[in-house]
């Protein structure tokens, strides 16, 4: 990413970055009984995608006078993923975090965090993962744009700021587009585009010294209870279905090696179809 | 602006967490950095601690220590291709107060003393490679992780383990000589602890630990353990990486022979392999320290090499957690005398001798000389084992007196008596 032509003694530029903790893409599980992902017991991460987001936001940071702002709506075991957010480098976090919320779907979540970020405010730009390993929708971060009326380019994997613009090269299905907009403005951003630090020692004694995570109801937000949490959720999982893996029918040769490859050999051709 | 501490302890083993845990109550601002993701992840020893220095340290250990069992029972067993002759000693004296021994799972004793450490006001970081120590003419200055992440302080203790790179970055040690260490080799094989007890004839909270000699390492320079935990046993081998390299043995051979040797298998039968781990061992005693003080830098546990292998003891966690409390009183003491110059910090060697470390040390410097008597591991023990045969077996062809067998045993074994009285001689001096 390249970010030309910062302005001598701007005031910093305030980045916000939405993150959502998920389950280990490599460990997720889906509940036979409710046909939801299991969530407890399950090793978490950023979602891959806002890591990439992250990153994009560093590096800005790296380059230009910056503020990076993590922010995150959930649980307070969200804390995990937001300290590693700072550890890595960020400058300071917010978690959304009240029992009203629970069971929002993606038009809740959009507008609870747009107040959010209003509340937060003063912010140039809001990057956002293109979507979520965990429901791969893709809508929080158009409707977050949506509610603050803000500019919006998606499915990014570079960014740049020339003369107080953005520019950002956008994945299309058939090629990539170069999109240029005014700041304010919110990007969401490819997953894989870059490559996430690693959380640094000085950034991991931040997170020690304490207080870089703020927590807000929703009623130190301003966020209006009648429109959010599961009654308030459009969205209705009727089902989920989960592949199957075919049955295997193993087998164990014992006895001398020479015997023995000679029958793996033979049912894997005969059994198996492979040609060998 | 780089954060800054008092002091910088990198590695959260039982050296690194014994020095942060006395800084830090000694009123220095203390960061205790370890690589694991938790420490005592990468941690790993034979089984066994000699409580001392932890009873000093901690003086209610005993409360709330993830102790696995305490050692009443002490066993020595020779081993030959089938048979085995062993010595054993029990008291329940063994299993109390200061002079006590305990077995123990480092990701459990690690994380115990890191946290004491953590209550006494250190900060720990995890997940963290140290990658230099932070130098300015001539002096440490902190730490580098990586070029634009450093971390400022007055003192760096290392105690990074055997392998430590920092001592060699330092300057303090040069590299490691394959004649300089063992390779250690272990097991946690997972047993019921009723199935522990009757087997070992143990009570609940008792256990056992045994030092194996003779064919446990193929005559190679060396020997087993096993060591009984609550649910599992740790068994394993401390061999000379010099032997193996010159008889092309791989280790893990060796540990499959051990471990199907008749004595061993009626112990673990019918146990699940939970665990394989190997390290490297220090095994010159204060032969390969390396300088353990200098400008800003003190060195203490393994890294500095401190760790006894006398043929009847194997210490390590012992003295490395005296090393570490140690270094926190050479700091006190530096602090007092105006910084933490290397002359100031010269007082670690008073602290150190003030626990014995380095005087158990030199007194045991010959042992590893003596171990280096190949007889000791291959001959004598099958010659104890052939004369044990001899006077067990009774099968009407008429008895020899038991000297005239151990002569006779050694003169065919082409040692003559002089040399079987020199070895005797030696041996006794350097245990």
């Amino acid at each position: 990413m390249t970010v030309p032509g910062a302005a001598p003694g701007a005031q910093p530029m305030r980045v916000i970055v939405c993150i959502k903790q998920v389950p280990k893409a490599q460990e997720l599980q889906v509940d036979p009984v409710t046909q939801t992902l299991k969530r407890v017991g399950v090793p978490s991460e950023i979602n891959p995608p806002d890591a990439n987001a992250l990153e994009m936001a560093l590096l800005l940071k790296d380059r230009h006078e910056a503020e990076v702002i993590v922010l995150s709506m959930g649980p307070t075991s969200f804390d995990e993923s937001l300290e590693r957010a700072v550890a890595m480098g960020a400058d300071r976090a917010v978690l959304l975090t009240d029992r009203i919320l629970g069971g929002s779907d993606t038009v809740p979540t959009a507008y609870a965090l747009s107040e959010t970020i209003a509340k937060i405010g003063g912010y140039d730009l809001i990057l956002c993962g293109e979507e979520t390993t965990d429901a791969s929708t893709g809508h929080v971060g158009p409707g977050i744009a949506g509610h603050l009326d803000a500019p919006q380019i998606t499915y990014i994997s570079e960014l740049q700021i020339v003369d107080g613009k953005v520019r950002a090269r956008r994945t299309a299905e058939d090629g990539t587009e170069w999109w240029e907009t005014t700041l304010p403005c919110l990007v969401t951003v490819n997953f894989g585009c870059n490559t996430p630090r690693e959380p640094t020692l000085t950034g991991k004694i931040r997170v020690k010294r304490g207080g870089v995570i703020t927590h807000w109801s929703c009623a130190e937000v301003g966020i209006d209870p009648k429109k959010v949490g599961l009654i308030n959720s459009p969205t209705i999982v009727a089902k989920v279905d989960t592949v199957k893996l075919p049955p295997r029918s193993p087998k164990v040769f014992s006895g001398d090696p020479k015997d023995t490859v000679r029958q793996l050999i033979d049912a894997l051709r005969v059994d198996g179809g492979i040609l060998l | 602006m780089a954060e800054r501490f008092d002091a910088i302890v990198v590695g959260a083993g039982p050296a690194g967490s014994a020095a942060a845990l006395t800084l830090a109550r000694k009123g220095f601002s203390t960061l205790l950095v370890e690589r694991g993701r938790t420490p005592g992840a990468k941690g790993m020893f034979g089984g066994r601690i000699y409580a001392w220095p932890l009873h000093d340290l901690v003086p209610d250990w005993a409360k709330d220590c993830p102790v696995e069992r305490f050692v009443t029972r002490e066993n020595m067993a020779f081993l030959a291709e089938d048979a085995s002759l062993a010595v054993s000693f029990d008291s329940p004296k063994l299993g109390q107060g200061r002079a006590s021994s305990f077995t123990a799972l480092r990701a459990k004793f690690d994380a115990w003393l890191a946290k004491k450490a953590e209550e006494a006001g250190a900060t720990l970081v995890t997940g963290i490679l140290v990658d230099d120590l932070w130098r300015e003419d001539g002096r440490v200055k902190g730490v580098f992780v990586a070029p634009n992440d450093r971390v400022a302080s007055d003192l760096v203790v290392i105690a990074e383990g055997a392998t430590s790179t920092l001592v060699r970055r330092a300057g303090l040690k040069a590299d490691l000589e394959p004649r300089e260490v063992s390779v250690g080799v272990k097991e946690t094989i997972e047993l019921p602890p009723e199935t522990i007890q009757e087997r070992f004839g143990l009570g609940e909270k008792d256990g056992a630990a045994f030092i194996y000699a003779g064919q446990a390492s193929m005559g190679l320079r060396g020997g087993g353990f096993l060591y009984t935990n609550k649910s599992s046993i740790s068994l394993g081998l401390v061999v000379s990486s010099e032997d193996l390299a010159q008889r092309k043995i791989e280790i893990q051979d060796l540990q499959t022979r051990f471990r199907m040797h008749p004595s061993v298998q009626r112990l673990i039968h019918g146990g699940k392999v939970a665990e394989y781990s190997a390290h490297l061992v220090p095994e010159l005693g204060a032969g390969m320290m390396p300088r353990i003080a200098g400008d800003g830098v003190l060195v203490a546990g393994d890294a500095a090499g401190f760790l006894i292998n006398n043929g009847y003891t194997f210490r390590g966690v012992d003295l490395a957690i005296a090393s570490g409390v140690a270094a926190g009183e050479a700091a006190e003491a530096a602090r007092a005398a105006g910084g933490m110059s290397a002359a100031n910090l010269s007082a670690y060697d008073r602290f150190l001798r003030a626990r014995n470390v380095l005087t158990d040390l030199e007194r045991f410097r010959r042992a590893p000389l003596y171990m280096k008597n190949e007889r000791l591991f291959d001959l004598y023990p099958r010659m104890l084992l052939e004369i044990a045969e001899r006077v067990y077996t009774v099968n009407g062809s008429g008895k020899d007196r038991l000297l005239d067998i151990v002569l006779e045993e050694a003169s065919s074994a082409g040692v003559s008596k002089l040399r079987l009285l020199m070895d005797l001689l030696q041996g006794a001096r350097s245990m």
